[in-house]
């Protein structure tokens, strides 16, 4: 088992991680170019910072045409029709529950005295009953949200709770994607917007969009030039960009609305490595659901228990998902019958997970414990249809409780729960975001990143590699592996300042000698895992 | 090379039969548990709960009960017969009103309107029987509680009539919205599941759905009784020699309609008749649309490598690669009778403004016996019902008709550039340039509707009859589905070659098929500069209809886009050495540098 004291010393303070090379990882002073001998190595992608002091707020949050226009009261009677067609049952009982005696209304009408008086009984009937079913319903979804916590969250908190990012509510970049063919990147912002950066072009589209609020995750779309789903807090948002046009400012027109009722906030994403289908979860919903992207048309793949689904994550050679559970449970589907195994963890709610390239590992870490579990799963083949085959238990793979590092400038603490998780395509490098316990560690930064040489075959291993480090003051928010660096990995890091930089780890694949450009990882991964043995001695 | 009716007839047979069957015995094993169900709900009592238990238990045993289980066995047994005798792979898209009443007088719905309409008459009997109290029987004595033999004169119970006409009235609704909303259409799902996780997750939308529209057909058939209840009532009692109870309000009153007990009670039938005949439907579908060849095809070249290997394999001796061969031959004529559909629409579009009918093609169910792919893609002639989408009076179509849909492009092992065929395509191609589609044809199309209104001086005739655009090019793409999957399993198939195919086998045919992708890519990226050929409809979540026939066309230019980018980031630069046409070579470029 691996654990942060077998990690190498630390670097001094205020050294900046710039890149791997011969096993070691070298820091400077700042940030610099990189030496000459590895700047071709690289293609020009685009190193920013984005402060959040640059991001407008925005100017108009009410989105509706409502206060523009005179309040008008009308009859009872048409505020309940009105109230049913807008919202429902729910809508008439609130409408009933809060009418007020219109009396005078009637006043002129002439009525005899018995008929208003009955009216009046009436309508005090009406409201009685109403208020009655309204606090039943509070009641019993009261009694729900007791069972499942999240749920009595509001949905910014929500999302902030379950998002992949470690500050989603106060840093100024929530979500960040790496298009999985080529050199382009596209990263949602605190104030809605989302910029699309390409390494081989100066325009930076900008993408607003009126239902693009509070966007929680994206991802692009595999097998294609330029879609990109985005998370939004009421609905999915399928972009169709152009990669031709030269437009910083692509319509709204461009993007397709998917919504489904009672399948909001969503929180996370997944396409079909084969570009197929959308995935598309919400803590709320029971369901995830199964977009057809093109027709709009979705299927719900209903699993009750557990309250929500808040994570995704798809396999590489697209043969299975995991989706994390508000609650301490967590389900793996296999993707060809869809049918699901369920693993109950001890301690909390599984929080983030990721796959190795041939899809037969699953890493992932639980609330409330400093540790990195392990879950192997068999062979994958056609011949096996609807069985997830994974193993009984998870092993521990590595422990990251806090550790005490002696250092020429002093003690520091490192360790505490991963937040977020990534294992690069070729499955040679781990990243993990550490978050510190913040009362107890006297660190420089409470979260840190600690990246692992990893291998899968024949037999897995996990082996330190060091800490990254940015910035002074500087946490890290997000981290994401470039799909197809051919000289190695190459990670993104989103820090708290705004700033993204990418940190290559230049090695030689030992899975992928001689790595022909242009390979997808599926394919080559599809088609060795048919031959490669089961490992001989179990881990740990 | 159509295979004689005959033997799809019986291969259609051979692999539905079982299907079909099936799916009749899990609906009659069902129909219990309905009638249970419907029972106990239609006695409730509140206030006596362990009355209402017992009391639904004990009526379960008696025979009227095992009686109408049985007559609604043979019910079932009927809805079935005409569910497979209706069903289609490909839906029919009305072009116009006219069309969309013309279905509904064709002898052929007229029958099936007619059996459903008695078929629910004998369900709305059982539900009658089975509800007990008021309206168990027609006839009732003149004084309550005295024999019928010994009553002096016989009466007609009307609650018992209303509900007998109640189910024709929702067995008449039934088959008009199974006409109008193609429920006869088998709708193929995103994703494979087990039957049971299916009927599962339809099931409570199946009940929602049926409890809403009986809710509405109820409204309506009261409107109907209102106005027009007293004919059936009065040749009923003249025929059956019945007299009118005067103590009883006639129920073709405000008053009579009123009673909430005849409202819930004939709600009540109407949702268990809906239940009954949706949930055969649903399983009927879900039988159904379980593994066809080419369904089969698409999921064997994604996930089997034992089975993608036999497709790859050689035969023993002589060592020809049959497989691949038959496989790729027949996806590949799907495909490009696909352009060749497509370019005819568009020029007919482009020349007249009025869509020419393309030839229906329907693919029949095949079997895929285990193991080693056959595929066999019956393709036949469809005899659709009449569209009417074309008077003949303004026809004038200055192109031949190019009717060719059989053409081969490509032979599988020769040089595929040899093919006169494909040569004569891109020529065709060529000639049909942009502002044939996108400018001029929005005026012309508004010629032929004026044409119509001076001649017959109606314009609600013209307005029925004139074509509507929207419904030509769905109905263009109605059987998209089928060429999905070609596309979705040839793509797949070619992106494993490159690893797995040890033969060779897959690059003789390369050129062929990217050709073929490509040409379709062209034709389709034009036929979407049509009017309203990239205008979506509303999407209603929830339903349990589904409308994504409709936007089949969309599905065909997405999974299209991916199956081409599919074999460029597997083959990468090497498809820089395969040889293709100039043009082609411009195109996959820009595919490999993802700017498409």
């Amino acid at each position: 088992m691996c654990s942060l004291a077998l990690f190498p010393p630390l670097p001094p303070p205020g050294n900046v991680t710039l890149y791997e090379f011969n096993n070691v990882l070298v820091s400077e002073r700042s940030y610099e170019k990189l030496p000459l001998a590895f700047q071709g190595q690289l293609e020009d992608l685009p190193v920013l910072t984005i402060p959040k002091e640059t991001l407008k707020a925005h100017s108009r949050l009410e989105h509706s045409t409502k206060p523009a226009f005179i309040h008008h009261r009308e009859t009872l009677w048409k505020r309940c029709i009105s109230a049913w067609r807008e919202v429902g049952v729910s809508g008439v009982l609130h409408e009933v529950a809060n009418a007020e005696e219109e009396g005078d209304a009637d006043q002129g009408t002439g009525e005899q005295p018995w008929i208003h008086v009955a009216k009046e009984l009436a309508l005090h009937w009406m409201k009685a009953g109403s208020r009655c079913t309204l606090a039943v319903c509070h009641w019993v979804s009261s009694l729900h949200g007791s069972l499942f916590p999240h749920l009595s969250l509001r949905s910014e908190d929500m999302i902030a709770e379950f998002s992949q990012a470690v500050d989603w509510a106060g840093c100024s970049v929530r979500a960040f994607s790496w298009h999985p063919h080529t050199s382009k990147f596209a990263v949602a912002l605190l104030d809605d917007s989302i910029r699309v950066y390409n390494a081989n072009s100066a325009t930076i589209p900008i993408l607003k969009h009126r239902l693009q609020r509070h966007v929680a995750a994206m991802a692009w779309k595999p097998l294609c030039a330029s879609i990109l789903a985005v998370a939004c807090q009421s609905c999915v948002l399928v972009w169709h960009l152009d990669p031709t046009s030269l437009s910083t400012r692509p319509s709204s027109g461009c993007a397709q609305v998917l919504s489904h009722p009672g399948h909001s906030p969503v929180t996370s994403l997944a396409w079909a490595p084969s570009g197929g289908m959308l995935l598309s979860a919400s803590p709320v919903d029971t369901a995830m659901l199964v977009w057809d992207v093109s027709t709009e048309s979705c299927m719900q793949l209903q699993w009750f228990g557990g309250g929500g689904v808040t994570n995704l994550a798809w396999s590489p050679d697209g043969s299975k998902v995991l989706a994390a559970t508000p609650s301490a449970v967590f389900r793996v589907w296999e993707a060809q019958m869809w049918t699901c195994e369920k693993w109950p963890t001890i301690k909390g709610r599984c929080r983030t997970g990721c796959w190795s390239p041939d899809g037969s590992r699953l890493l992932f870490t639980v609330l409330g414990e400093s540790v990195i579990y392990s879950l192997s799963f068999s062979e994958y083949s056609g011949e096996r249809q609807g069985q997830v085959g994974g193993s009984k238990t998870a092993s521990i793979v590595a422990d990251l409780s806090e550790t005490t590092f002696e250092t020429l400038y002093g003690e520091e603490r490192i360790g505490g729960e991963v937040h977020s998780m990534v294992w690069d395509p070729s499955g040679e490098r781990l990243a993990a975001v550490i978050r510190g316990n913040a009362e107890t560690s006297r660190s420089r930064t409470s979260t840190s990143i600690a990246v692992f040489r990893t291998r899968n075959s024949p037999v897995f291993e996990l082996l330190p590699c060091g800490f990254l480090h940015g910035e002074e003051g500087a946490q890290a928010q997000l981290v994401a592996f470039h799909p197809c660096f051919k000289k190695g990995a190459l990670l993104t890091v989103c820090w708290s300042t705004g700033r993204i930089s990418h940190i290559p780890f230049f090695f030689v694949s030992a899975q992928f000698p001689a790595c022909s450009p242009g390979r997808s990882p599926l394919m080559a991964l599809g088609s060795r895992s048919s031959a490669r043995e089961q490992p001989l001695f179990s881990e740990l | 090379t159509f295979p004689a009716s005959n033997e799809v007839n019986y291969r259609t047979i051979k692999v539905l039969g079982w299907r079909v069957a099936a799916s009749i015995a899990w609906s009659v094993l069902l129909l219990p548990l309905c009638t249970a169900a419907f029972i106990s709900v239609s006695s409730v009592d509140f206030f006596h709960p362990i009355q209402w238990v017992s009391n639904s238990f004990n009526d379960l045993y008696t025979s009227y009960v095992v009686f109408c289980i049985l007559l609604m066995s043979l019910v079932i047994l009927v809805i079935s017969i005409f569910n497979v005798e209706f069903y289609a792979v490909v839906p029919s898209i009305p072009c116009s009103r006219l069309a969309l009443i013309g279905k509904v007088i064709h002898p052929r719905q007229v029958i099936h309107s007619v059996v459903h309409a008695t078929l629910g008459m004998l369900v709305a009997w059982c539900a009658a029987v089975l509800t007990k109290g008021k309206f168990q029987f027609l006839a009732l004595p003149s004084r309550p509680l005295q024999p019928l033999w010994e009553a002096d004169y016989v009466c007609l119970n009307e609650y018992h009539l209303f509900l007998l006409l109640l189910g024709a009235f929702v067995g008449y609704g039934y088959s008009l919205r199974y006409l109008v909303n193609n429920m006869n259409y088998l709708l193929f799902p995103i994703i494979q599941q087990y039957k049971y996780l299916r009927f599962r997750r339809s099931l409570p939308l199946l009940v929602k759905h049926s409890c809403v529209e009986s809710l509405y057909l109820v409204r309506n058939f009261c409107a109907a009784y209102y106005f027009f209840g007293y004919i059936p009532r009065a040749w009923i009692s003249t025929t059956m020699d019945l007299q009118t109870d005067s103590n009883l309000h006639p129920l073709d009153t405000l008053a009579g309609l009123l009673d909430l007990s005849l409202l819930y009670h004939s709600w009540l039938g109407a949702v268990f008749l809906l239940l009954t005949w949706y949930v055969t439907w649903l399983l009927f579908k879900i039988y159904a649309t379980e593994f066809l060849a080419l369904q089969d095809l698409m999921f064997l070249s994604q996930y089997s490598p034992a089975r993608r290997q036999e497709v790859f394999s050689l035969s023993q001796p002589g060592g020809h690669p049959h497989n691949w061969t038959a496989i790729s031959k027949e996806c590949l004529n799907l495909l490009s009778e696909l352009t060749q559909k497509l370019i005819t629409h568009q020029e007919a579009a482009a020349a007249n403004g009025r869509v020419k009918q393309p030839s229906a093609r329907d693919l029949k169910i095949s079997p895929s016996p285990s193991g080693i792919l056959e595929t066999s893609l019956q393709t036949q002639r469809l005899n659709r019902l009449p569209r009417g989408c074309m008077p003949s009076l303004v026809k004038s179509s200055l192109l031949p008709s190019k009717a060719s849909p059989g053409s081969d492009l490509g032979s599988p092992l020769g040089s595929p550039f040899g093919s006169p065929a494909l040569n004569r395509k891109t020529g065709m191609l060529d000639l049909s340039s942009p502002w044939h589609g996108s400018v001029q044809s929005p005026h012309i199309m508004r010629r032929g509707p004026k044409l119509w209104t001076s001649t017959s001086g109606g314009t609600l005739l013209s307005q029925f009859s004139s074509c509507s655009c929207k419904a030509s090019i769905q109905a263009v793409f109605a059987d998209a589905q089928m060429h999905i999957w070609a596309l979705e399993g040839l793509s797949h198939l070619v992106a494993a070659s490159f690893t797995e195919d040890r033969f060779g086998v897959v690059q003789t045919t390369l050129p062929a098929i990217l050709n073929t992708f490509l040409t379709l890519q062209e034709v389709v990226d034009k036929h979407f500069k049509l009017p309203h050929a990239s205008s979506k409809p509303p999407r209603i979540p929830g339903s349990l209809l589904d409308t994504s026939y409709k936007t089949l066309r969309f599905a065909l230019r997405a999974s299209l886009k991916t199956a081409i980018y599919r074999i460029t980031t597997t083959f990468g630069e090497h498809l820089n050495a395969v040889q293709v046409s100039a043009e082609h070579k411009k195109r996959l470029q820009q595919f490999l540098e993802f700017k498409e």
